[in-house]
């Protein structure tokens, strides 16, 4: 079954009813497994792309699909990291892991979020407040809680905002493990090139380019397609 | 099942609404202090005697527990919203409902916090003689009814830039039977010597049902007022 289906998806901005769509008849499948790149200028309907699958925005008309189901009833399938890190600053690592394990009822919440802290390598930063940790270690911890109930889908909208290299390292090795199916929106094409296996590209709202693979060395002609798009 | 999951997350996010507001004590604190500086100012405006004080103190209480409500109501979605855990909230397979009485539950807890503080205050600066059972009553379901529509039209509020005039806007006119009901209500626990208090019984009836209906309808609306679109 398809991971991740957009058929003929058209969304607008919340309480915009009459304006031009971000979304305009998008129509792209993602298999189980794939790990998808969408690129685009500021503005292509990336983050709306994601805002739909995560089950955050209707779509106007056309289906958003995860593993055949609406997205909206597909949440418990669905892991998000975007540049916003859904944390609660007065609470410590560890209780906000607990707190969205039990939400997803993970079995042993507590059990996992330790054990996702450590994969993230913030066992030592457990029981300190989320608010007085650096973006990069929030960021971490972003990623843990994204992870917690081991979803098959992982949405990542500018994960690597305010991340060193080792930090995105660690998203890359922690997403491509597992199988899992990937979109991921960055404005970083190298980095991009790096966790990506296929790659779309959205202008104004509209799918303009797809490729079924990709490898570092699509870079300089991607880069081109983005630049002549940005300026249109 | 269905049950058992839905008190669990129910629990879970009572859990994080109070340690988040026992660490940041942004509600209130706010909300104390505030409530005090309001019953202060009508204690220096109004001249309270015997003949006017069950007519006019009622009002004083509700007036100033209202503002501590629409401040304290409005912080509970502001600040999620402010700091995009709404979103992550709305991310979870969470049922709607939970998230609505979660917030109610939280609100209520911390109004009441604030009228425990504000009340022998309340009784102190205006010399009052209560009969507590009954006025804690009034209170209770005045707040309850407060909170309940309160927590629906701040979540709708939330989504807007001029959210703090927005929800009162919204919220007033609403609550107009709850608050006319509770005045009434607290209005028979103040003890004036010579007069017998007023029948209330159908006022706290009035209270009740309204209570009811609004957590009700509310309940039902939640899921069209937390959504952005």
């Amino acid at each position: 079954m398809t991971a991740l289906s957009a058929e003929g998806l058209t969304a607008r901005y919340p309480g915009q009813p009459g304006s031009t769509p971000a979304l305009i008849d998008v129509d792209l499948d993602v298999e189980p497994g794939e790990r998808l790149l969408l690129l685009g200028p500021n503005g292509a309907g990336k983050s709306t792309f994601i805002r739909v699958f995560a089950g955050l925005m209707h779509a106007a008309t056309g289906r958003a699909l995860i593993a055949g189901q609406p997205a909206r009833s597909a949440r418990h399938l669905v892991g998000v990291v975007s540049h916003a890190t859904f944390l609660y600053d007065e609470l410590t690592a560890l209780e906000n892991l607990r707190f969205y394990a039990e939400l997803y009822r993970v079995p042993r919440p507590l059990a996992r979020a330790v054990k996702l802290l450590e994969d993230v390598g913030l066992a030592h930063l457990a029981n300190a407040p989320v608010g007085r940790l650096s973006r990069g270690q929030q960021q971490r911890v972003t990623i843990a809680r994204a992870l917690l109930h081991d979803p098959p889908v992982l949405l990542l909208d500018e994960p690597d905002t305010g991340l060193d290299l080792a930090a995105f390292a660690l998203i890359a090795e922690l997403t491509t493990s597992n199988q899992r199916t990937v979109v991921l929106t960055t404005h970083n094409l190298a980095t991009g090139l790096r966790l990506g296996t296929r790659v779309g590209v959205l202008a104004s709202g509209r799918l303009v380019h797809q490729q079924a693979s990709v490898s570092a060395a699509d870079g300089p002609a991607l880069a081109d397609l983005l630049e002549r798009l940005g300026r249109s | 099942m269905r049950g058992r999951r839905f008190f669990g997350q129910l629990r879970t996010l009572i859990w994080k609404d109070l340690l988040v507001e026992a660490r940041g004590r942004e509600t209130v604190l706010a909300g104390a202090v505030f409530a005090l500086l309001v019953l202060v100012i009508f204690n220096f405006a109004f001249d309270l005697r015997v003949e006017n004080v069950a007519a006019v103190a009622p009002g004083i209480l509700w007036v100033t527990i209202t503002f501590v409500g629409v401040l304290s109501l409005g912080r509970a979605f502001a600040r999620e919203r402010d700091r995009r855990t709404l979103d992550g909230l709305l991310l979870a397979p969470v049922d709607r409902s939970a998230l609505y009485l979660a917030k109610v539950l939280t609100s209520i807890a911390s109004m009441l916090v604030v009228e425990v503080v504000a009340l022998p205050v309340f009784v102190g600066l205006f010399n009052l003689s209560v009969d507590l059972p009954l006025l804690v009553l009034a209170l209770v379901l005045g707040t309850i009814g407060l909170a309940g529509v309160g927590t629906l039209f701040a979540a709708i509020a939330a989504h807007t830039r001029a959210r703090e005039v927005l929800l009162p806007l919204l919220l007033f006119p609403i609550q107009v039977p709850v608050i006319l009901a509770t005045v009434k209500s607290t209005g028979a626990a103040i003890r004036v010597p010579g007069l017998d208090p007023p029948e209330i019984g159908q006022w706290l009836g009035l209270l009740i049902a309204f209570d009811a209906l609004f957590l009700g309808l509310s309940v039902l609306l939640f899921d069209y007022a937390i959504e952005e679109d």
